[in-house]
C-alpha cells in the first residue's frame, strides 16, 4: 500500500482537518506536560472505575462526537442548500452522510445516555457504585476506542460510504472496495462490546444493588427506563455483533453470507440489521423518556402521573420493539400479509407512547411549574416529539409508506424522534444533573438562549424536509437539479441547520462561562426541588463512595418523604462504618488500546497486526483473571472528615 | 407566559399552511394514476387524524402550562395528585380506536396495490409487462411481448395497467415513479412485482431511491405515457428500425457507470435473467478485467482523468 492510499489526499477540507487534528493533539500534549498533568490524568481518569467519572468521560466523548457529527451535518446542508452544488463530490458526500448517521447514533446518542445513566443511576438507587466497576471501565474504553477507530477513517484510509445501514451487496467488496467499510465493521464491533457489557452491568446493578426498601415499584422512572433499556441491549446487541461478524467474514475472509457471489443473501443483512436497529431506536429513546419523567415531575413539584402506566408502557414498548423491524423495508416485496402484520404492530407501539405523552401533560396538571432550562427542554420535547410520533404512525401505514420510503419525509420523521427525543433529553439531563457532576449549575440565561435558538433552528431545519419528501426528494442524493424546485426549501433547511450549529456554540460557551462564573453549590439538592436519592447526598458532588450511610427508602420519592419528615440527609456519626471500594485499574485502558491495534490491523487487512492486537487483548484478560486485588476500605476517620462530622 | 410559546403556534400554523394549502403542488399529493391516487387518499386521510391528535395535545399543553405555572396563587396545587383511572382509560381507548380506523384502509390498500389497478373507464385491461433491471447506475427495461429493450426511459400506454417485474444486476435498488405510485425494491437474484398505471399522457420522472453508491443521484429514468395507438406504433417502429442489442454491448452496460438513453429491437432476456442469476454482472466485470477500486486508492485517483471511466472503476492492464 502506498502512502497516498494510507492517508486520504486531494481534498482541501481533509487537509484542513489534518492540520486541526495535529494542532489539537500538540496542544493537549503541551498542556499535559507543561502543567504536569500526566499523573493526574492517569490516576484520576484513565484508570478510574468510579461510575461518576466514567459517566463524565462518556458525556465528554459524546459532546465531542456531537460536534463531529454536527460538522458532518452542516457540510451536507451546505452542499444541499443550492441546486447543482459543487461543494462536495458524490463520494465525499456519501462518506459524510454515512459517518454522520453512524456517529450520531452509535457514538453520540448512546454514550451520552449511557454517560448520564452512569452518573445518575447508582446514586438514584442509593448504591456505592455499579455491580462491576472494573467492567464499567472496560465498557467505556472499548466504546471510546471503537469511536476513535471509526473517526480516524476520514484522514487515514477513507471513510465508509455505504450508509449507516450498510446494506449488502453495496457494502461488500465488489461494490465498496477499500478499507472504509472495514472501519465501520470493526469500529462498531469494538464499541458494541462495551455497550453489551454496560447492558449486563446495569441490569445487575439495578436488580441487585438498590437501597433497602426500594422495591421495583418504588424505583424512580429514570431507573425504570434504564432497567428496561438494559434488557433491550442484552437482547439486541448480540444480533449486531453476529451480523457485523458475518459481514466482516464476507469482506476479509471471502465468506458469502450476504455477497452477490456464492449465493449470498443480501436481504438477510437488512433483516439482521433492523432486528437490532429497531430496538436500538428504543435504546436511545427510553432513557430519554425516563429523564423527562424525572425533570417534569421535579419542576412541576408533583409526583409523576400514572406511574404504573408509565412503567407498563415502557415494558410494552420494549417487547414490541422486537416485533416491528420489517417496517424499515415494507418495500422489499415480502407480501401483503407480512406488511399488514408489521403495519399494525408498528401502529400499536404508538399507543403506549401516546399514553406517556398524556401522563407527562397530567404530571404538570395541578402542579407548580418552574421554567428552568431542563424543564424548557422537556416541554420542547413534548411539543416536537408529537410531530415525530404522528409522522411515525403515518410511516407505519405500509401502503402509504411506499411513497414516503427513502425520502426526506422519513429523514424529517426520524430527526423529530431522535433530536426531540434523545438530543433534547441529553441536553435536559446534562443541565439537570450538571451540578451533581461538577458542583455548579450551567448558566440559566445562556441556557435559555441555547434552547430557543436550537429549537427554532431544529424546526426550521426539519419541517421543510417533510414537504421535500412529499415532493419526491429522495434521501442520500448529493445534489438535485434546479428544475426539481427543491432549492428554496433546502436553503431554508440549511438555515435551520446552522441555527442549531450556533446553539451548539452557545452551549460550548456556556460550559466555559459557567466554569468561570457560576455560583458553587453547597447542598446536594442543587435545584431545591429534588425528589430522588441522587439529591440526598451530603455535598453537591457526592464523594467517591456516594453515601456515607446507605439510605433506607420508605416511599416512591424518598427525598420528598425525607423533607416531609424533616429528616436530615446528614448521616449520624454512630452509623458511620468503613466502606469497601474497588481499586483503580489501568488494565481496561490497555485492553482497549490492544483492541485498537487489532481493529486497525484488520481494517487494512494487515493480519499480523490484527493477531498481535488480539494477543494483547488476551494477555490483558489473563492479567485480570490472576489479579487478586480485592479493593480497599475507606476508613471511618476519612468518611467523618469528608462528611465534616465531629464528635 | 403565552408569549414564550408563540413560536410553536407560528410553526403549527406554518405546518398546516404547507400541508393543506399546497397539496396539489407536491408530487406525491398530485397523482397521475390510480395507484398514486389511492396512496394520496390514504395519506390525506391519515393527516386528518394526525392533525386532530396534534391539536388535542397542543391545546392541553397550552392550557396546562399556562394555568399551572408557578405563581403566587396556588389554590390548585396538589403535589400528590398521581393518577386517574378515567382519564387513563380515555387516552388508551381513543388511540386504539384511531389505530383501528387507520389499520383498516391500510390493510385494504396493501392488498389492493398488489393487484392490477382498474382503469379509469372501469374496464379490466390485460397489464403490459415490463422487466426493469437496475444496474449501477442505470435502468434497463425489457418488453418481453414486444421484444424490445430500452435504457433509462420507457414508453407506456395510458389507461392500461403496467406490471413491472423488478430485479437488479448488482446493488439493492428501489424503483420509484412518485407521480404514478409508491416504490418497490429491485434486488439481485430476486423478482418483485409492482403495478402502476397512468391516467394521463405526459412525461413522469422515475428513479432509484435506494442509495447504492457513487452514481446513485443520477440513476434516473423517464416514463412517457402515450395513447395505446402511439404506444403500438412506437413498439412496432422500434422493433423494425432500432439496432439489435449485442451481447458485447449488454456486457458493457453491466459495468458501473451512468448511461445515455438507448433503444434496441431485441432484449437481454435470452442471455440472462438477473432474477435467477445473482452474479452475472460481477462475473462480467471480472471477465472484462474491471477490478473494483478503492475510491481513495491511487488507481481510482488516476481514473479521475477524463480519458478513463470516471466512476472509481478502471480497466486493469
Amino acid at each position: 500500500m502506498k502512502w497516498d492510499e494510507f492517508f486520504v489526499t486531494g481534498d482541501p477540507l481533509i487537509y484542513g482537518a489534518d492540520v486541526s487534528i495535529g494542532l489539537t493533539v500538540i496542544g493537549i500534549l503541551f498542556y499535559l506536560t507543561y502543567f504536569k498533568k500526566w499523573q493526574w490524568l492517569w490516576r484520576e481518569w484513565l484508570t478510574t472505575v468510579d461510575h461518576k467519572k466514567l459517566g463524565i468521560m462518556y458525556i465528554a466523548s459524546a459532546v465531542l462526537m456531537l460536534f463531529r457529527g454536527g460538522v458532518d451535518a452542516l457540510l451536507m446542508r451546505v452542499q444541499l442548500a443550492t441546486p447543482d452544488s459543487k461543494f462536495l463530490d458524490a463520494q465525499h458526500y456519501n462518506e459524510i452522510f454515512t459517518t454522520h448517521g453512524t456517529i450520531m447514533i452509535i457514538f453520540m446518542a448512546m454514550p451520552f445516555l449511557i454517560g448520564l445513566i452512569n452518573v445518575v443511576i447508582p446514586l438514584q438507587i442509593g448504591a456505592r457504585d455499579v455491580a462491576f466497576p472494573y467492567l464499567n471501565a472496560v465498557s467505556f474504553w472499548t466504546f471510546f476506542i471503537g469511536a476513535m477507530l471509526f473517526n480516524i477513517s476520514f484522514v487515514i484510509g477513507g471513510s465508509p460510504s455505504a450508509g449507516w445501514t450498510s446494506y449488502m451487496p453495496l457494502a461488500g467488496n465488489e461494490l465498496s472496495p477499500g478499507p472504509g467499510q472495514n472501519y465501520y465493521l470493526l469500529g462498531l464491533q469494538i464499541a458494541g462490546i462495551g455497550t453489551l457489557l454496560t447492558g449486563i452491568n446495569f441490569l445487575v446493578t439495578i436488580l441487585k444493588m438498590r437501597a433497602p426498601g426500594m422495591t421495583l415499584f418504588k424505583m424512580p422512572m429514570f431507573t425504570w427506563s434504564a432497567l428496561i433499556t438494559m434488557i433491550i441491549i442484552v437482547f439486541a446487541f448480540p444480533i449486531l455483533t453476529v451480523a457485523l461478524a458475518l459481514m466482516t467474514f464476507d469482506r476479509l475472509f471471502g465468506a458469502h453470507f450476504f455477497t452477490l457471489q456464492g449465493a449470498g443473501m443480501d436481504m438477510l443483512w437488512a433483516n439482521l440489521f433492523w432486528l437490532w436497529g429497531h430496538p436500538e431506536v428504543y435504546i436511545v429513546v427510553l432513557p430519554a423518556f425516563g429523564m423527562f419523567s424525572e425533570i417534569i415531575s421535579t419542576f412541576s413539584r408533583k409526583v409523576l402521573f400514572g406511574y404504573k402506566a408509565m412503567v407498563w408502557a415502557m415494558v410494552i414498548i420494549a417487547g414490541y420493539s422486537f416485533l416491528v423491524w420489517v417496517h424499515h423495508f415494507f418495500t422489499m416485496g415480502q407480501g401483503e400479509l407480512v406488511n399488514s402484520v408489521f403495519s399494525i404492530t408498528t401502529m400499536i407501539i404508538g399507543i403506549p407512547t401516546g399514553i406517556k405523552i398524556f401522563n407527562w401533560l397530567f404530571t404538570m396538571y395541578k402542579g407548580k411549574i418552574s421554567f428552568t432550562t431542563p424543564m424548557l427542554w422537556s416541554l420542547g420535547f413534548i411539543v416536537n416529539f408529537v410531530i415525530g410520533g404522528v409522522t411515525g404512525v403515518m410511516l407505519a401505514m405500509a401502503a402509504a409508506d411506499y411513497q414516503y420510503h427513502n425520502t426526506y419525509f422519513l429523514v424529517a420523521h426520524f430527526h423529530y424522534v431522535l433530536i426531540a427525543g434523545t438530543v433534547f433529553s441529553c441536553f435536559a439531563g446534562l443541565i439537570f444533573w450538571y451540578p451533581k457532576m461538577f458542583g455548579y449549575k450551567l448558566n440559566e440565561a445562556i441556557g435559555k438562549w441555547v434552547f430557543w435558538v436550537f429549537n427554532i433552528g431544529f424546526n426550521v431545519c426539519f419541517i421543510p424536509q417533510f414537504i421535500l419528501g412529499l415532493d419526491g426528494m429522495p434521501r442520500r442524493v448529493y445534489t438535485y437539479s434546479a428544475a426539481s424546485g427543491w432549492g428554496g426549501l433546502n436553503m431554508l433547511s440549511t438555515v435551520g441547520g446552522f441555527l442549531m450549529g450556533i446553539a451548539f456554540l452557545i452551549l460550548a460557551y456556556n460550559f466555559y462561562y459557567s466554569f468561570r462564573y457560576s455560583e458553587r453549590e453547597n447542598t446536594g439538592d442543587s435545584w431545591g426541588l429534588g425528589r430522588t436519592l441522587e439529591w440526598a447526598t451530603t455535598s453537591a458532588v457526592p464523594p467517591h463512595y456516594n453515601f456515607a450511610v446507605t439510605p433506607t427508602v420508605t416511599a416512591m420519592d424518598p427525598l420528598i418523604q425525607m423533607k416531609r419528615d424533616k429528616q436530615d440527609v446528614k448521616p449520624k456519626i454512630e452509623d458511620i462504618k468503613k466502606i469497601h471500594m474497588p481499586d483503580n485499574s489501568g488494565v481496561p485502558f490497555f485492553m482497549a488500546s490492544f483492541f485498537f491495534v487489532a481493529g486497525f490491523g484488520l481494517v487494512f487487512e494487515w493480519y499480523w497486526m490484527g493477531i498481535v492486537g488480539l494477543i494483547g487483548v488476551f494477555i490483558t484478560l489473563i492479567i485480570r483473571s490472576f489479579d487478586k486485588n480485592e479493593g480497599y476500605y475507606v476508613s471511618e476517620e476519612e468518611i467523618k472528615e469528608t462528611e465534616r462530622l465531629t464528635v | 407566559m403565552f408569549k414564550r410559546f408563540k413560536p410553536f403556534f407560528a410553526l403549527g400554523l406554518l405546518l398546516s399552511v404547507f400541508f393543506l394549502g399546497g397539496c396539489s403542488n407536491y408530487i406525491v399529493l398530485d397523482p397521475k394514476g390510480p395507484v398514486a391516487a389511492q396512496q394520496k387518499d390514504l395519506i390525506l386521510y391519515s393527516i386528518g387524524f394526525m392533525a386532530l391528535i396534534c391539536v388535542v395535545v397542543y391545546v392541553l399543553f397550552t392550557v396546562i402550562v399556562i394555568k399551572y405555572r408557578d405563581r403566587k396563587n396556588d389554590d390548585n396545587f396538589e403535589p400528590d395528585h398521581h393518577g386517574s383511572k378515567k382519564l387513563e382509560t380515555i387516552w388508551t381507548v381513543i388511540p386504539i380506536l384511531i389505530i383501528i380506523a387507520l389499520a383498516i384502509p391500510t390493510v385494504t390498500s396493501i392488498y389492493d396495490l398488489e393487484k392490477a389497478p382498474v382503469s379509469a373507464s372501469g374496464e379490466k385491461k390485460e397489464p403490459l409487462v415490463i422487466t426493469a433491471t437496475a444496474v449501477d447506475w442505470k435502468w434497463i427495461f425489457s418488453y418481453p411481448e414486444q421484444g424490445i429493450e430500452t435504457v433509462n426511459y420507457i414508453n407506456i400506454p395510458k389507461d392500461r395497467p403496467v406490471q413491472f417485474k423488478l430485479t437488479s444486476a448488482d446493488s439493492m435498488s428501489s424503483f420509484w415513479v412518485p407521480a404514478l405510485g409508491g416504490q418497490k425494491y429491485a434486488m439481485p437474484g430476486m423478482e418483485t412485482k409492482l403495478y402502476l398505471q397512468a391516467d394521463h399522457t405526459g412525461t413522469f420522472s422515475g428513479r432509484n431511491s435506494n442509495f447504492n453508491g457513487e452514481g446513485f443521484t443520477h440513476q434516473i429514468f423517464d416514463v412517457h405515457s402515450v395513447s395505446q395507438s402511439d404506444f403500438d406504433k412506437w413498439a412496432k417502429d422500434t422493433k423494425s428500425k432500432a439496432p439489435k442489442l449485442s451481447k458485447k454491448q449488454y456486457d458493457q452496460l453491466m459495468l458501473q457507470g451512468e448511461a445515455k438513453k438507448m433503444t434496441f429491437s431485441s432484449t437481454h432476456l435470452k442471455w440472462v435473467d438477473h432474477a435467477k442469476d445473482r452474479d452475472y454482472a460481477v462475473k462480467t466485470r471480472e471477465r472484462l478485467g474491471v477490478v473494483p477500486q478503492n475510491p481513495h486508492g491511487s488507481k481510482a485517483k488516476d481514473a479521475n482523468n477524463p480519458e478513463q471511466d470516471s466512476h472509481g472503476v478502471s480497466h486493469s492492464h
